[in-house]
């Protein structure tokens, strides 16, 4: 039996020479920092996210119907007359939530350890795109299921167009086809989020990847274990602090997926809208243009860059300030190399101005997120009596986006000018969990 | 439960009740107990909405509850996502006892539940259809199912001659009013349109709690239609969850094996 797999193998390593050696490359022979913790389990949950909603998505076009007329019915169809399609809807849509959670922990991750500094910035750049292409598909599968909040929500996010002086209103028009969100939209909302950007979303995972096995994985301390020095028990060259992503870190990373499939399945089984977050209410109601849902928000996910828009102010006559920062929130961060001069990569030993700007940055973060998903307009009330809600909610929300933003002038300066008081990096990574 | 129900007429708040229910809270608190704490606090204060306790666990409830449907509401109200040979697989009936009990429309046994009332007619009737209420309880909630079927009451200045608290100006006659009797508003002291509460003026054949069991009944029966699945997670649901938890276990032994030489 042996033989006949070796022969298998000599075989096949005839005729593809390459994957032999793109298998060691990548896996058995991709030495992976020895120290990794907690944080990085997120890349490869993120990935498993991703495989599940390729796979459920493959199951949900097969019964979904992409027309004004049929889409809701056909969505209700699945929860009720396709076998196992009530499973296979509700793996997506918690899957949908779930991708956000986890690449948000990812990308945290990767600001926190320093991952985007020199040589990884190819990295953190095609990160970035995966998640504004993310962003792009969530949106577009939350218009299909043709719910009221779909469509509301489609046409408040593509009314953001419309502020662009002069071409806007035109602009809106051409994105949705009509002149409300329709069935034209609905169609080329469904193109686009079953072929167009999922191609280009598992092509930038790819180049995501290739990008960091040249360079080489970070770790919590931030040292480069490649300079650090050489031979372990499988090679005489290869970093000593580095051991064989396969088996070692497929082994560990099991263990994360176990946890991940342990809470995915909780939700699933047992708060499979967890209580009107990952579900709308609202979104049980057909598509109805008559009909306004009493708060239009969009999903969790995309709230705190929502509240940014509600809290810009108009000005010149235009709203377009608040759509030009909600999109600087995200393009900032591409930036974020550049703008952190600083030579130590981990927070374990940056000084403490980056600690606090970080920590206050996840609170901008949070805050933001409490105002988009309506959590202050239920807070202040409680908290501070009668007051002027939107008074106070602008002048928090404000406040939350000018520590957002002012984060990055901060950690510029912080940087540049040496203002940093760093502590002493160790020579090797400091062990294992 | 008295024989007087206290409903505030604010409507705002209603939203908030429905985004969270008693139950999610409940599976949120198991799983990320502070996360959302502070926000769940509050919730629980919101007196607008009684608390319905419907289940859709409660097979016999969810049977009392088709059986109020479909002799009080299919009249007007379709379920049209819903099909008579489903409720007899999922409510444990026989298909005599459904097509028999529940069908008054000659409908097949695999046919989904409209009702015979037509569409265009309804419409002038009461100025709007009746909307399905396939999805009634997933869009409004369980809670505000039950508190709005509590809060009818008469008001001799609507068109319909009714009215209710938590939905004002409903077009909705109230045909459960033979079971729970006539409500009357009373009114805030110095007030001719807030109401402070409502009273019962004329007994109907059920005492009150008897009336609230029965909607409370049909609350659980509008629960399943909005989500049949609802059976099967529960049904699988911890096999599930208990099996993930023994392989996540058997995935960290196998890592301790392997990572135990790396030092």
């Amino acid at each position: 039996m042996a033989n006949v797999f070796t022969n298998i193998g000599e075989w096949v390593g005839e005729r593809a020479p390459g994957l032999a050696p793109f298998y060691r490359k990548h896996m058995s022979e991709y030495y992976a920092p020895k120290n990794f913790n907690l944080w990085y389990y997120f890349g490869v949950l993120a990935i498993v996210v991703l495989v599940n909603q390729i796979l459920t998505g493959i199951f949900l076009t097969m019964n979904y119907n992409p027309s004004a007329k049929g889409a809701f019915d056909s969505v209700q169809y699945i929860m009720r007359d396709v076998e196992w399609g009530w499973l296979i809807r509700y793996m997506h849509s918690t899957g949908a939530s779930l991708f956000f959670v986890v690449v948000f922990l990812h990308m945290f991750r990767g600001i926190m350890y320093g991952s985007y500094k020199k040589p990884r910035e190819m990295v953190w750049l095609l990160g970035m795109l995966i998640f504004l292409v993310l962003m792009a598909e969530a949106f577009m599968g939350y218009v299909l299921p043709w719910g009221n909040m779909s469509f509301w929500g489609a046409k408040v996010i593509i009314s953001l167009f419309g502020t662009i002086p002069f071409i806007g209103s035109t602009l809106v028009e051409w994105i949705m086809g009509d002149f409300l969100p329709a069935d034209a939209t609905l169609n080329r909302f469904f193109a686009l989020h079953v072929i167009a950007l999922p191609i280009v979303l598992l092509l930038l995972v790819v180049l995501h990847i290739f990008a960091l096995h040249e360079v080489g994985s970070n770790n919590p301390d931030g040292v480069d274990i490649k300079h650090g020095p050489k031979g372990n028990r499988w090679d005489a060259n290869k970093p000593a602090d580095g051991v064989p992503f396969h088996p070692y870190y497929t082994v560990h990373d099991l263990v994360g997926v176990g946890f991940l499939l342990m809470i995915a399945s909780f939700i699933i089984f047992f708060a499979p809208t967890f209580g009107g977050w990952f579900l709308e209410h609202d979104n049980s109601i057909m598509a109805n243009n008559l009909i306004t849902p009493a708060e239009i928000k969009p999903v969790w996910y995309f709230t705190p860059f929502y509240a940014i828009v509600r809290m810009i102010p108009s000005l010149f006559g235009t709203a377009v300030w608040g759509v030009l920062a909600m999109f600087g929130a995200i393009a900032v961060l591409f930036f974020l190399p550049w703008i952190d001069r600083g030579q130590v990569r981990s927070i374990r030993y940056r000084g403490t101005g980056y600690k606090i700007g970080l920590g206050l940055f996840v609170v901008a973060f949070l805050g933001l997120g409490a105002v988009g998903t309506g959590i202050t307009a239920e807070v202040i009330p409680e908290w501070f009596g009668h007051v002027d809600l939107t008074t106070w909610e602008n002048l928090f929300g404000r406040l939350m986006t000018i520590i957002y933003f002012g984060f990055f002038p901060f950690l510029w300066a912080y940087t540049h000018f040496g203002w940093e008081k760093t502590k002493p990096v160790p020579e090797r990574v400091t062990g294992h969990d | 439960m008295t024989n007087s129900t206290t409903i505030l007429m604010k409507r705002q708040p209603l939203m908030k009740q429905r985004y969270m229910s008693k139950r999610f809270l409940c599976a949120v608190a198991m799983a990320f107990g502070l996360l959302v704490g502070s926000v769940t606090a509050q919730a629980a204060e919101e007196p607008e909405l009684m608390a319905s306790g419907a289940s859709v666990r409660d097979q016999a409830s969810l049977q009392r509850g088709a059986k109020l449907f479909f002799n009080y509401c299919v009249g007007c109200h379709s379920l049209k996502y819903v099909r008579y040979s489903r409720i007899a697989q999922d409510l444990n009936l026989s298909e005599q006892d459904v097509m028999q009990n529940l069908n008054f429309t000659g409908a097949k046994f695999d046919d989904q539940i409209v009702s015979s009332m037509p569409a265009d007619s309804a419409t002038k009737w009461f100025g709007k259809a009746p909307p399905d209420l396939s999805l009634e309880v997933s869009a409004k909630g369980e809670d505000w199912v039950y508190t709005y079927l509590n809060s009818f009451y008469l008001d001799p200045h609507s068109p319909i001659g009714w009215n209710n608290t938590v939905l004002p100006n409903a077009a909705m006659p109230f045909p459960l009013s033979e079971l729970q009797g006539l409500q009357t508003a009373v009114m805030k002291p110095g007030s001719t349109d807030t109401v402070e509460k409502l009273e019962i003026s004329k007994p109907g054949n059920l005492t009150p709690a008897q009336y609230q069991q029965s909607i409370r009944d049909l609350t659980s029966f509008l629960e399943y239609t909005s989500e049949p699945a609802a059976l099967q997670r529960a049904h699988y649901g911890l096999w599930v969850v208990l099996f993930l938890a023994f392989f996540t276990l058997l995935a960290y032994l196998l890592n301790k094996e392997y990572w135990k030489d790396v030092h």
